[in-house]
């Protein structure tokens, strides 16, 4: 943890991956690249659908027997974990990046206690040496997590929700990665619970200098705990920047629809934007820009001919007709036409 | 509780349903041979008005008995005490006695058929809430059908146009296909349908867009918003998210426990929320502005179940202005403590 | 206040089920009706040819069911009723009875000197016929009492649930011998019996926990808000949902049926006249089952038809089990 902020501790070269399905092959991920420094929060939004699961899936190499590797690099310090082999990849899964599941999806097992789960994660991969120093681990990321570290010794069960979550958070942490990649970490849950989580969880981002990659569809979260987001549509990356920049100013005119359609309790109260029609079927994805059938700006050479990359300042964007910074409340008014 | 029965601002006349001291409990281990010894107060002396053409958010987390007041209301499940006045369309009770106020616990038999035309809910879940043998036709007619409303032939022009009036254009592509042809947001516009297919006076809609991705959500909300205004009915919009309550409603009602703890006009409530569980709520939501700074909500503890609660206010373990006095007396009452806003707070 | 933005509709996918004008008349209502019956019999049907024991057990029950109809055409063309009739038929052109499989008598005769061919395919109508009722009583009595006894729980439920347990702590096979002894029990009472102790026991108690998932859906609860009756909620929304269910444990009831039925006329318990299980009674009470292998034609083909159908249908059974979980299936897809 004592290298310098810019040199980035996670780096995705081209990465694309497809399902292949009796339907045909799912092109999921296409040609994503993106950078993560160390002590740096990356939030991915995006429709379901749209690749950022299994952007995420690809990093963790927990994928599904039918998924085929296209291209592409995920660099940890230099190193390709793509190229690995079944067996270091073991050793590099919950050292080097971990995962925050969603508590609700079945992330412990019911039948044993909270406390054990974690200590096996941590014995499996030699972090301690001896259980005794496992356990003294688990109570301290307990700590950490705002958890009691009594309530080890107890079952999922008898666990509330937020509290699951929490434990999920400390299993993560459990053998000191570099990268932490939180996919949904608080839905399903209550807001207020959802606070105390996203709080600590930037707590512990920042006191452990660590990568964290925040996966979900609700941009409120994200635009409260990232500091660079990636807009993502029919696995692309269509938007990429420092948080602030995009959702002052986006380029792209999904992630300006995707943001006037989501309502507020703070400011004006303003007419939300439809984003009409549905996500493209990734078998066989619209040529040109995958975002043309459903946006207001396209023109032929949309349809056609894959759009380029649009920079300004930290932010850019892959488009024909990227949005002025000026005209961007005219084209929320004009995404619910 | 009775004071708050004047809180409306419409006539008499144009309220459309008043709830008053409503109550459900649920025993706990109860069986056949065994008497439950404990209650879940899942609906705790509530008590609000709805007029027609008005919608209420009713707000709150999971467990805080939001759902079971919108069953209530629809007559899913009976309340343990408590009244529901219904002033529908319809339902009368004899001769010239249209437009008469009508309790809950008095619409059975061929009143309740009726009521089941002017009281429609909408049903979270779009993926459960269908038969899946049925198709969309059978879904939407259901109503029509076991209400004995037309023959086959009109129903089916009634099921097309009401289809192309929640935009599932062309009706006819859509009529004979079963749910899981469709999407999460088609699906709900169907529910949305089946719902409005009788010309119902009031609607419950029960968190119908929470489980629905981003683009679907904004254009059921829209959809819903754009109904309600042009056929004048009034709804019920059940939802744990402050943000969708504010976008949807005239008016929020914030529920902790069972208990209304505050009540007030959409606008007012968020710019001035009195109760502290309300500002605690507030202060939780996100804002999907990365400059927008928030106070961490001031609340302690942990939500817990209403089992048998001690008869003091609800929110005193978790309150950060608790006193002795919210501990030794009972639940506060609700009171106006600005105009059209009503809070149940000892301390505000 | 926000007035209400105009809204895009969401285009319709596809126009593959029937497209109809908005002004249509009963024949076009009808004919969409039936293309969608046709649609999903023939999505169930491509689902359940897919597996191998589905192709199998409809290939042995084809068979069966033509050596059922062969029966009486033989009897009419080629068949004389004196040599061939199963029960009272004599083959006068064999000396020594039972004779060994001949042209004229491919599985030979028995020791009655009967036509042992003639005896199976006779017997194979009355098998089916056997089995189905069975099935069908069971099904139609396991359905209604599952989805009443869960729909309206309580008492009812209680009632039905400890008779269920009743009926399954009898032992089936030694009360169809008491009845036996009691009562002439033909075909038909066999099916019957069949039937209703597996359609109060132990096929009940499985439908009605299905029918309590279902009963919990939320449909459930849009239905009564529609403003549908108990009547209405058991019979369009709880037994349709149930029924793929049903289907499965008809398949097996039929197999559990067949086999009552050998075993009862083994031990000549029955009041039929000829069956499979008569068959090797008969060569049993001749003392030709302890002969080897040298009186094979009196044991092999009616012993080897009773296991191949029973099979069947319970292989039939386990392949619409496939095609009963439609959404289980689609995942995979």
């Amino acid at each position: 943890m004592t290298n310098p902020q810019s040199a980035p501790v996670l780096k995705v070269v081209d990465l694309s991956l497809r399902y292949l399905t009796r339907g045909g092959a799912v092109k999921a991920v296409q040609d994503v690249s993106f950078e993560l420094a160390e002590g740096q929060a990356l939030g991915l939004v995006g429709e379901s659908g749209c690749g950022k699961t299994s952007v995420a899936n690809c990093l963790m190499r927990l994928l599904p027997d039918n998924a085929q590797l296209v291209a592409g690099q995920v660099l940890i310090d230099g190193q390709d974990i793509l190229s690995l082999t079944e067996d270091k990849i073991r050793e590099y899964r919950w050292q080097q990046i971990a995962m925050v599941f969603q508590a609700a999806m079945n992330a412990l097992d019911p039948v044993y206690k909270v406390g054990q789960q974690v200590v096996e994660a941590i014995e499996a991969h030699g972090v301690e040496a001896t259980v005794s120093l496992a356990r003294e681990r688990v109570a301290r990321l307990f700590r950490m997590v705002g958890l009691d570290p009594a309530l080890m010794d107890r079952y999922p069960h008898e666990f509330s929700g937020g509290m699951r979550q929490r434990a999920v958070i400390a299993m993560a942490l459990a053998c000191d990665p570099r990268v932490i990649i939180a996919d949904e970490p608080t839905t399903a849950l209550d807001v207020i619970v959802q606070d105390r989580i996203l709080r600590e969880l930037k707590g512990i981002q920042q006191q452990l200098h660590m990568a964290v990659i925040y996966i979900s569809h609700d941009i409120a979260v994200i635009a409260e705990v990232t500091d660079r987001i990636g807009v993502m549509y029919a696995g692309r990356l269509v938007e990429y920047g420092a948080t602030e920049d995009v959702f002052r100013a986006p380029l792209h005119p999904y992630t300006a629809a995707l943001m006037g359609s989501f309502p507020s309790i703070a400011g004006e109260k303003r007419v939300l934007a439809n984003l009409s029609g549905e996500p493209p079927n990734l078998i066989d994805p619209p040529p040109g820009c995958p975002f043309h059938p459903r946006c207001i700006h396209a023109t032929e050479v949309c349809r056609q001919e894959i759009p380029p990359r649009v920079q300004r300042g930290s932010q850019w964007a892959d488009c024909w007709h990227p949005l002025e910074e000026s005209a961007v409340p005219e084209s929320v008014e004009a995404g619910e036409v | 509780m009775e004071a708050s029965l004047a809180h409306t601002p419409s006539a008499e006349t144009e309220r459309l349903v008043s709830v008053s001291g409503l109550t459900r409990q649920f025993p706990v281990g109860r069986s056949l041979f065994r008497r439950a010894t404990s209650f879940i107060h899942a609906v705790d002396d509530v008590s609000f008005q709805l007029s027609r053409g008005d919608s209420l958010g009713l707000v709150g987390e999971s467990g805080c008995g939001k759902t079971t007041v919108g069953k209530l209301l629809v007559k899913l499940i009976e309340p343990t005490s408590g009244h529901i006045t219904y002033r529908l369309p319809g339902l009368d009770v004899g001769e010239g006695t249209e437009n008469v106020p009508v309790e809950s616990a008095d619409i059975s038999g061929g009143q309740l058929r009726a009521f089941r035309r002017q009281v429609q809910m909408i049903f979270q879940d779009p993926y459960e809430s269908m038969n899946p043998r049925r198709t969309i036709y059978d879904t939407i007619a259901e109503p029509l059908a076991v209400q004995g409303m037309g023959t086959v032939l009109d129903r089916v022009d009634m099921v097309s146009e009401i289809l192309m009036l929640v935009g599932l254009t062309p009706p006819a592509t859509f009529l004979f296909r079963h749910p899981h042809e469709l999407s999460g947001g088609q699906r709900q516009r169907v529910a949305i349908a089946r719902a409005l297919v009788v010309e119902p006076s009031f609607v419950v809609a029960d968190e119908p867009t929470s489980m629905l991705d981003v683009s679907s959500r904004t254009g059921i909300m829209n959809l819903m918003q754009q109904l309600a205004h042009g056929l004048g009915i009034a709804y019920l919009y059940v939802t744990h998210d402050l943000a969708v309550a504010r976008y949807m409603c005239h008016r929020i009602a914030v529920m902790y426990l069972g208990k209304i703890v505050e009540l007030g006009e959409t606008e007012e409530l968020l710019r001035n929320p009195l109760h502290p569980y309300t500002r605690a709520l507030l202060s939780a939501v996100p804002v999907p502005d990365p400059g927008h700074r928030r106070e961490p909500p001031n609340i302690v503890g942990d939500l817990t179940a209403p089992i048998d609660p001690p008869a003091r206010c609800r929110f005193y373990d978790r309150c950060p202005l608790a006193t002795h006095h919210c501990r030794d007396n009972p639940h506060p009452a609700f009171e106006e403590k600005a105009p059209d806003h009503w809070v149940a707070c000892y301390e505000v | 206040m926000i007035t209400p933005p105009n809204y895009t509709p969401v285009p319709g996918p596809g126009s593959e089920p029937p497209v109809m004008e908005v002004g249509h008349s009963r024949i076009r209502l009808l004919w969409a009706r039936t293309r969608l019956a046709l649609h999903s019999f023939r999505t169930g049907w491509s689902i359940f040819m897919e597996s191998r024991i589905g192709v199998l057990s409809l290939v042995i029950i084809g068979i069966f069911a033509i050596m059922a109809v062969v029966h009486p055409i033989l009897m009419l063309t080629i068949w004389d009723v004196d040599t061939y009739d199963p029960v009272t038929g004599y083959a006068f052109d064999q000396v020594n009875q039972p004779a060994a499989p001949s042209w004229r008598h491919p599985l030979g005769t028995d020791p009655l000197g009967r036509d042992v061919l003639s005896q199976l395919l006779w017997s194979t109508r009355s098998e089916f016929v056997l089995g189905i009722t069975a099935a069908l009583v069971t099904v139609a009595i396991a359905t209604t009492v599952g989805a009443v006894s869960a729909y309206y729980g309580g008492i009812v439920d209680v009632f039905f649930m400890r008779l269920a347990d009743l009926f399954i702590a009898l032992p089936g096979i030694s009360l169809l011998i008491v009845l036996s002894a009691l009562f002439k029990l033909n075909l038909f009472y066999l099916a019957l019996v069949i039937g209703i102790l597996g359609g109060f026991g132990g096929t009940a108690i499985i439908l009605k926990s299905q029918a309590l998932s279902i009963k919990v859906k939320p449909y459930i609860e849009a239905a009564r808000v529609a403003g549908g009756g108990h009547f209405h909620i058991i019979f369009v929304h709880i037994i349709p949902n149930l029924l793929p269910l049903s289907l499965l444990y008809m398949m097996f009831t039929v197999t559990s049926a067949i086999f009552a039925e050998a075993v009862l006329s083994f031990l000549g318990l029955l009041d039929v006249r000829m069956s499979w299980g008569i068959m090797i009674h008969t060569a049993n009470t001749g003392g030709y089952l302890m002969g080897g292998t040298r009186y094979w034609w009196l044991v092999v083909p009616a012993g080897a038809s009773i296991t191949l159908l029973c099979s069947a249908f319970y292989l039939g059974g386990r392949a619409l089990d496939e095609v009963v979980n439609p959404r289980l299936r689609r995942r995979h897809d």
